[in-house]
């Protein structure tokens, strides 16, 4: 299915995100630009880069204490920036949605998982119960939940890890958004099974034409399962490329990390080290 | 070198019964770095600790164990095996006290098995591992990820062990950080002959790391291969397959064919 | 001030040279977070002003506070008696600060038994398990099930009244919170980790519990002495007012409250004032726990 080029859903320009802490001012992320269209984009990096910052930010769930600024933050014509509390609520679920890393943690230990989706769905639309019901049903279905009925019954405690995350794909996806910001969602969860969850949404994305920001520090990972990749590290974009091009990477810090991974076909020797050049942290970046 | 024959690791009681390691047998050779790969629940950790003497309260071990011809008796071990046995652990934060400085972290197992020269002992092993010794009297909150379990492998040179076994050293750090501490780990076994056994989830890791391998999965272990035989792409048992097509990456085809193993 | 840069530059240092410095470190950065909490401080100026007055006794007062000048009961708050005379003329200002010694003796005599055996108590029943836990948890339970001024009255009857005898009787009451304390820490750390490792090493359980265990639970254990300080010294106080701690003449706080209640109407001063010092160093002890709790809370990093 070919689609006439559009306007980009989401349009990031020059964001930044300062803290003010008792050690003096930490900059998190510092001037990164992208657009995201109706595509899967990988954001890598490695801890401290600022790719989950970056995530927080476009959705306004930057910790108290931390500054947000930006140049241009549109979300399909909506500045986010300058949006009020009642703009930014409508967008959160229903615009542009987020899955986290640890269902243990995002899901709520003592609403039924049939509760929480439901109530998920009724928060952006007018629906009864009965329909809410019928839709978390279909959603749970959707995300290949073999026994949907069982499941909308249970506590999160009693479901495994790879199905806690379809779960919250299934809450995420209900309000239909049209965006989803996946930060780290298959990090805790088993190498067979982040495949399966990643497939489950991979056919949700494609089949209602959503975009998609992945942030994640496996750049394997990444690399196959995004079209587009940026790589970040001391809260600024090194390299922007597409997935199918990552080999051919030129920025020595990404070359530096596709080196340094072990892999089943490599031998004994050593590591190539990555050295971390200070200019990187000093250099624009790269340039919008 | 390490010789473990039918391990069997049951915790729990009556109903809450779980059988954590089923009849598990492997054999490490001196100067060997042998891996252990499963996913969660693999029992592969519970293998680790079976063999360490770890689980002495929490569980019932049955099986025979014998490492450099000492056969080990339920789950109490002797100070010799203690001093030839370390362990490395996966969270770097976890692993130090949070109380302790670098300093008596290191100090602790010399103190134990009453060596002399404790302090040049502490400042050898800090840069056997590459740490100045300027981290002698730093809090484990005050350095890195990275710097962390260099500090646990540092713990595990003390005592001049012969064996050490890695669970999961790597796993929760970062990329670039991991080259380093593998790189670390290897020259390290190279320079003091030192027998390893490796658990991961990583197969990239183990084949990089191990000559031979156990692939584990609900407590039994389902092949046992040399890493040539992993690289050659040519595993007997289809579990195995699955988990080498899932580490190479995201493909949709191979996904759909993936099965649901017990 | 040459001196005052060269200790705040060893304090403020990125590279210790020695565990002592690394721990006066540790200590200052907490200082500095504790500092932050006004309220906190105020607690801490609070007991701090009472061991001043405390070890400052023989010069701050006139007389011990015992000797009767029946001539001069009853006196109000003035230039002579600042804060008035009792029933038997004796200086009230003086009782009041040679009674913060006994104060400070009940606090020190309690915390020296109560904290040591809680400690013990806990760690062991908490990290061992099992039918130890068990039998050390309802040794605790019953200790617990006391109310404590009825214990301590029964004790006290027992033992004899006496300032002494009151101590033991509060103390006997109160370690068992902390026991229960420091075994729920003890049951959460006993898995991390960093325990493993030290069994890995071949340390003696001995060794674990005292070097590895205890000190991770002795945080939990001082906020809870602070917050319960009040309570002790509340206790104290009802025991002599009840005439079972300290006897006359000795100016402990909770007796002059006795002794002078019945004064209440006319000479107010006389129950009120030893009423609102008590007041006021309970608050101390409050504000100082409270300030200790946000500093040691584990997600500051202290």
């Amino acid at each position: 299915m070919t689609r006439a080029p559009e306007a980009p859903l989401l349009s990031v320009e020059d964001l930044h995100v300062t803290y003010d802490t008792p050690t003096g001012l930490v900059r998190a992320v510092r001037g990164v630009s992208f657009e995201l269209g109706r595509e899967k984009l990988g954001i890598v990096g490695e801890s401290g880069s600022g790719k989950s910052q970056t995530g927080r930010a476009i959705l306004g769930l930057t910790a108290p204490g931390g500054q947000v600024s930006a140049r241009r933050l549109d979300f399909e014509g909506t500045d986010l920036l300058t949006a009020n509390h009642r703009t930014m609520r409508r967008i959160r679920g229903a615009g542009i949605s987020m899955i986290m890393q640890d269902p243990k943690y995002s899901l709520n230990p003592v609403m039924t998982v049939g509760a929480q989706i439901e109530e998920a769905f009724r928060i952006h639309s007018k629906a009864s119960k009965q329909e809410a019901r019928l839709r978390t049903l279909e959603m749970l279905r959707t995300v290949k939940i073999r026994e949907p009925e069982r499941v909308y019954k249970a506590y999160p405690h009693e479901v495994s890890g790879g199905m806690g995350q379809r779960i919250m794909i299934a809450m995420m996806m209900i309000p239909e958004p049209d965006i989803i910001i996946a930060d780290e969602p298959t990090s805790a969860l088993d190498v067979t099974v982040q495949l399966q969850v990643l497939a489950v949404l991979d056919d949700m994305i494609s089949e209602r034409g959503m975009g998609l920001i992945f942030i994640s520090h496996d750049l394997n990972l990444i690399a196959s399962f995004c079209d587009r990749i940026l790589i970040m590290y001391g809260g600024k974009v090194m390299e922007e490329c597409t997935a199918a091009d990552l080999g051919q990477a030129k920025h020595p810090y990404t070359r530096g990390l596709l080196n340094c991974l072990p892999s089943l076909e490599g031998g004994h020797d050593e590591l190539p080290v990555l050295q971390r050049d200070p200019s990187w942290l000093t250099s624009p970046g790269v340039p919008e | 070198m390490i010789d473990i024959q039918s391990l069997d690791v049951v915790f729990g009681h009556g109903r809450k019964v779980f059988h954590a390691v089923r009849d598990v047998s492997l054999h490490v050779e001196q100067g060997q770095s042998y891996g252990l790969v499963g996913e969660s629940g693999s029992g592969k950790t519970t293998v680790l600790r079976a063999l360490a003497g770890l689980l002495g309260r929490v569980a019932r071990v049955s099986g025979e164990m014998q490492v450099a011809q000492e056969l080990l008796q339920g789950q109490s071990r002797s100070q010799q095996f203690r001093r030839r046995v370390q362990m490395v652990f996966q969270d770097p934060f976890g692993s130090l006290h949070p109380r302790h400085t670098v300093d008596t972290i290191l100090s602790e197992p010399a103190r134990v098995h009453r060596l002399d020269r404790i302090e040049q002992r502490v400042v050898h092993a800090l840069e056997e591992v590459g740490l100045d010794a300027s981290f002698r009297f730093r809090y484990p909150h005050q350095i890195s990820g990275g710097q962390r379990q260099r500090v646990s492998i540092a713990r595990a040179l003390i005592t001049d062990p012969e064996i050490i076994l890695l669970d999961e050293p790597t796993s929760a750090l970062d990329v670039s950080v991991q080259a380093e501490v593998l790189n670390l780990l290897m020259r390290l076994k190279r320079e003091h002959g030192l027998t390893y056994i490796l658990v991961s989830h990583n197969l990239a890791v183990i084949a990089h790391m191990c000559e031979s391998l156990s692939v584990m999965q609900n407590g039994a272990v389902v092949e046992t291969m040399s890493v040539q035989q992993l690289r050659d792409h040519s595993p007997a048992m289809p579990y195995t397959s699955q988990l080498m097509i899932a580490s190479l990456g995201y493909d949709r085809a191979a996904i759909d064919a993936f099965e649901e193993f017990g | 001030m040459l001196a005052e840069i060269t200790l705040r530059n060893w304090l403020l240092a990125e590279i210790p040279q020695s565990k002592s410095q690394a721990r006066c470190q540790r200590v200052y950065i907490s200082w500095l977070a504790f500092r932050r909490n006004p309220v906190a401080v105020i607690g801490l100026l609070i007991i701090a002003s009472l061991v001043a007055v405390a070890a400052l006794a023989p010069w701050i007062t006139a007389s011990d506070g015992l000797e009767l000048h029946l001539s001069e009961r009853l006196q109000a708050p003035g230039s002579e008696h600042w804060f008035g005379t009792d029933e038997l003329g004796r200086d009230i200002f003086d009782r009041i600060i040679w009674g913060s010694r006994i104060t400070l003796y009940i606090v020190a005599l309690v915390s020296i038994i109560v904290v040591p055996i809680g400690l013990l108590v806990g760690t062991v029943a908490g990290y061992i398990g099992g039918w130890v836990d068990t039998v050390l948890m309802r040794l605790t339970d019953i200790f617990l099930a006391f109310p404590r001024l009825i214990l301590a009255m029964a004790l006290v009857a027992a033992l004899g009244p006496g300032l002494e005898n009151a101590v033991l009787a509060i103390a006997l009451t109160t370690w068992s919170p902390f026991a229960r304390i420091a075994r729920a820490e003890a049951l959460t750390i006993r898995n991390s980790e960093f325990i493993l490792a030290a069994q890995v090493q071949g340390v003696s359980t001995a060794g674990i519990l005292l070097r590895h265990v205890t000190p991770l639970c002795l945080s939990s254990v001082i906020v809870r002495l602070t917050l319960d300080m009040a309570g002790i010294i509340l206790t104290a106080a009802g025991l002599g007012f009840l005439g079972l701690g300290a006897q006359p003449p000795t100016p402990e706080w909770g007796a002059m409250i006795s002794l002078g209640r019945q004064y209440l109407i006319d000479q107010w001063w006389v129950p009120t004032v030893p009423g609102i010092a008590i007041l006021v160093v309970s608050l101390g002890f409050n504000l100082l726990g409270d300030g200790l709790r946000d500093v040691f809370d584990p997600k500051s990093g202290g």
